[in-house]
C-alpha cells in the first residue's frame, strides 16, 4: 500500500500539487531522491543525442568507404585507371571503360570559377556592408542574402535553364548547356555563403585597427586594402573555401545546365558535366549492385573525402589566424 | 595614381558590387513570381499531377512537402536541442567534445547528393523499406541536425548566467534549471532558427531523389488511417516533393506543359521561403517582446 503512494507523493512533489498533504520531511527526502534521478536521466537523454551524432558521422563514413571502394576490390578496377582515364564507357559490353576524370575535372572546373566569380563579389560587398555604409548598407543586404540562402537549388537550376541556357545559346554561342551555365548558377549559389562569413569576419575586427590607420591618414580604400584585408584574411579563406565545398557538393542546380556530356570541355561554352551530376543522373536507372552502379558509389565517395578535404583546409587556415 | 582617385574608384566599384547583388536578388524574385504566379490558381494548388497530360496541378507534391517537412522536424528538433544541451551546459573541454564538434562540422559540410546516397544505403536498401517519407524524413534529418544543433547551443550560450546562477543558487538541479529556466528563455532564438531550417528542408532535393522517390501513388485524402497503402499519412509509401518535381519534370518529363508547371512550382517553393523567413522574423521580436517586456 504505501509503496503504490510513493509515485504519486514524488508527482504532487515534481508538479507542485497536493503538497500540504505530504509532511515536510518526507517531502523533502523524497523531492531530493526523484530530483537526483531526473538528473541524471537528463544528462543520458542529452548525452544520447550528441553519441547520435557521433554515430551518424562514423556509419555514413563507413558505409560509404565500404560501398564506394566495392568496385576497386569486387569489380576490380584499376584504382589509377579510374581516377585518370578519360574514357568512360559503362555500358559498353564487351570492354566497358571507367575514367571518371572528365567529371573530376569537371567538378574542379566549376568549383575553381564559380570561387573566381563569387569571391571578389562577396567580400566586397561585405566590405561594402561594413565599411562603407554600416548604416543601411547591412539593412539592405542582410535581408537579401538571407533570402538568396533560402532559395532552393533546384529554382536556381529551373532559372538556369529557362533563362540562362537561351540567352547564352542566343547571345554567346554554343549549344547553352555549358561550363558557363553551370559557373553563373554555382556563383550565385556561394555567393550568400561568402558574404555573410565575410561580413562577420570584417565586422569583427577591432575598431582601433581602423582609426589607427585613419589617424595616420591613409584614406578608406587604403585602411581597407592595407590593414583590414590583411588581418580578416584568414576568416575571408575560410568563408571562400566554404564556398567550394558548397559548389563542389551541389547536384541538381549544376546538373539541369551544365549538359552533361563524357568528355573534358575545351571552351566555357563547352558542355560538361562534375561527378554529382553523373551520380544524379544515373543513380536511379542502373540496377543497384552491379559494375556501374558500383562505380557511382565510388564517385560519392570521392565527394565524401572532398569534403574532408575542404574541412581540413579550413581547420589549416583558421588555426594560422590562432597564432 | 593619386591615393584619392583610388579610394574614390575603389568606392565606385563596392557599390557597384553591391547594386549587383541586390539587383540579381529582385530580378531573381521577380523573375519567379511574374512568371509564376500567372499560373499559381486554386486549382494548380488542388489537382493531381500527370505524368503525361497538360494541366496537371501539384496538390500531392505540396502536401508531400508539407508532410516531410513535419516529420522531419518531429524526428530532428529533440535530437538537435538535445545535443545543443549538451553541447552548451554538459560538455567539457577536451577530446569527446573536440570529435563531436568535428562530428557536427562534417555533418553540416556533406553535399546533399551524398547525405542522399547514404540514405538509399541505409533507409532504403539496408532497411529494405523501399522509397518511403520515413527514409526521406531521416535523410533529411542528417541533413538538418547539424544545423539546429548549432541553433540551439547558440541560443543556450546567450542566455545571461545570472538566470542560470540565480536557480543553481536556489538548489535546483542542473537538469530541472535546463529545463525550466535556460530553455523556456533560449526559446524565441531556438524558434527562429527552426524555423529558418525548415525553409532549407523544405527547398531540399537531392537528398530525398533516392530516399523519398520521384513518383507518389495515387492518394485518397479521405483515408486516415496511417496503415493504408493510398492513406496521404502513411508514412511508408513513396513521395515525390515539390523540389523533387521541379527537377523531374524538367530532366525526365513529358508532359507538354513543362514550363507552366515548373513556373508555378517555383512560385510556390519561393513564397514557402519567404513565409517562413518571414514567420521567422515576426516570431522572434514577437516573442522577445513578450519576454523582455520591451515595447
Amino acid at each position: 500500500m504505501h509503496e503504490k503512494h510513493l509515485p504519486c507523493f514524488r508527482k504532487g512533489v515534481i508538479f507542485g500539487m497536493e503538497e500540504k498533504t505530504i509532511p515536510a520531511k518526507q517531502r523533502l527526502l523524497k523531492s531530493g531522491k526523484t530530483g537526483l534521478g531526473n538528473e541524471f536521466r537528463g544528462k543520458i537523454l542529452v548525452t544520447l543525442c550528441a553519441i547520435i551524432m557521433i554515430a551518424v558521422t562514423i556509419s555514413i563514413t563507413i558505409f560509404l568507404g565500404v560501398k564506394g571502394l566495392q568496385s576497386f576490390i569486387k569489380n576490380g578496377i584499376s584504382l589509377t585507371e579510374f581516377l585518370t582515364s578519360t574514357d568512360w564507357n559503362p555500358t559498353d559490353k564487351a570492354n566497358p571503360k571507367f575514367g571518371v576524370l572528365p567529371f573530376i575535372f569537371g567538378s574542379f572546373a566549376v568549383t575553381f570559377l564559380s570561387a573566381l566569380v563569387s569571391a571578389p563579389l562577396g567580400i566586397g560587398a561585405a566590405i561594402f556592408m561594413t565599411e562603407i555604409a554600416p548604416s543601411w548598407g547591412k539593412k539592405v543586404i542582410q535581408p537579401v542574402i538571407e533570402l538568396l540562402v533560402g532559395i532552393p537549388s533546384v529554382v536556381y537550376g529551373f532559372i538556369g535553364l529557362t533563362v540562362l541556357v537561351p540567352f547564352i545559346r542566343d547571345h554567346i554561342g554554343g549549344l547553352g548547356f555549358s561550363l558557363l551555365a553551370g559557373t553563373v548558377v554555382l556563383s550565385i549559389m556561394i555567393l550568400p555563403t561568402i558574404t555573410s562569413i565575410a561580413t562577420d569576419a570584417m565586422s569583427s575586427l577591432p575598431k582601433n585597427l581602423r582609426e589607427g590607420s585613419y589617424a595616420l591618414g591613409a584614406t578608406r580604400w587604403q585602411t581597407i586594402r592595407k590593414v583590414l584585408i590583411p588581418a580578416a584574411l584568414p576568416t575571408l579563406l575560410t568563408a571562400v573555401i566554404l564556398g567550394m565545398a558548397r559548389a563542389f557538393g551541389e547536384a541538381l542546380a549544376v546538373q539541369m545546365v551544365i549538359g552533361n556530356v563524357k568528355v573534358i570541355p575545351s571552351s566555357l561554352l563547352d558542355a560538361a558535366a562534375t561527378l554529382t551530376t553523373i551520380i544524379t543522373l544515373n543513380m536511379g536507372h542502373t540496377t543497384y549492385g552491379s559494375v556501374e552502379n558500383n562505380t557511382l558509389w565510388s564517385m560519392g565517395l570521392i565527394l565524401l573525402i572532398m569534403s574532408f578535404i575542404f574541412i581540413i583546409l579550413i581547420r589549416y587556415v583558421s588555426s594560422r589566424r590562432k597564432m | 595614381m593619386n591615393s584619392k582617385t583610388a579610394d574614390r574608384i575603389a568606392t565606385v566599384v563596392l557599390v557597384v558590387i553591391a547594386a549587383v547583388i541586390v539587383s540579381i536578388l529582385v530580378g531573381l524574385f521577380a523573375y519567379i513570381l511574374f512568371n509564376g504566379l500567372r499560373y499559381v490558381s486554386f486549382d494548380f494548388l488542388t489537382s493531381p499531377s500527370s505524368n503525361v497530360r497538360a494541366g496537371g496541378g501539384v496538390r500531392d507534391q505540396l502536401f508531400n512537402s508539407l508532410y516531410i517537412l513535419v516529420i522531419t522536424m518531429i524526428i530532428s528538433l529533440p535530437l538537435g536541442i538535445g545535443g545543443g544541451i549538451f553541447m552548451a551546459e554538459y560538455a567539457r573541454p577536451g577530446k569527446v567534445t573536440d570529435i563531436i564538434r568535428s562530428c557536427i562540422e562534417v555533418l553540416s559540410s556533406l553535399p546533399s547528393i551524398v547525405i542522399g546516397m547514404f540514405g538509399l544505403l541505409m533507409f532504403v536498401n539496408l532497411t529494405g523499406w523501399g522509397y518511403t517519407i520515413l527514409g526521406g524524413a531521416l535523410a533529411l534529418t542528417v541533413f538538418n541536425l547539424p544545423v539546429l544543433v548549432r541553433v540551439s547551443e547558440d541560443a543556450i550560450r546567450t542566455v545571461p548566467r545570472e538566470l542560470k546562477e540565480g536557480s543553481l543558487a536556489l538548489g535546483i538541479t542542473h537538469w530541472h534549471t535546463i529545463k525550466t529556466v535556460i530553455l523556456p528563455s533560449a526559446f524565441p532564438s531556438i524558434l527562429t532558427g527552426a524555423i529558418l531550417a525548415s525553409g532549407r528542408v523544405f527547398g531540399e532535393a537531392a537528398a530525398l531523389l533516392f530516399t523519398a522517390g520521384l513518383s507518389t501513388p495515387r492518394l485518397n485524402y479521405l483515408d486516415w488511417n496511417p496503415f493504408s497503402d493510398r492513406s496521404p499519412l502513411n508514412i511508408f509509401r513513396p513521395a515525390e516533393t515539390l523540389a523533387v518535381h521541379i527537377w523531374s519534370v524538367n530532366t525526365q518529363g513529358l508532359i507538354p506543359d513543362i514550363e507552366q508547371v515548373s513556373n508555378g512550382a517555383s512560385a510556390v517553393l519561393i513564397l514557402a521561403v519567404l513565409i517562413f523567413n518571414l514567420l521567422a522574423r515576426w516570431i522572434g521580436t514577437l516573442i522577445h517582446k513578450k519576454i523582455t517586456a520591451t515595447k
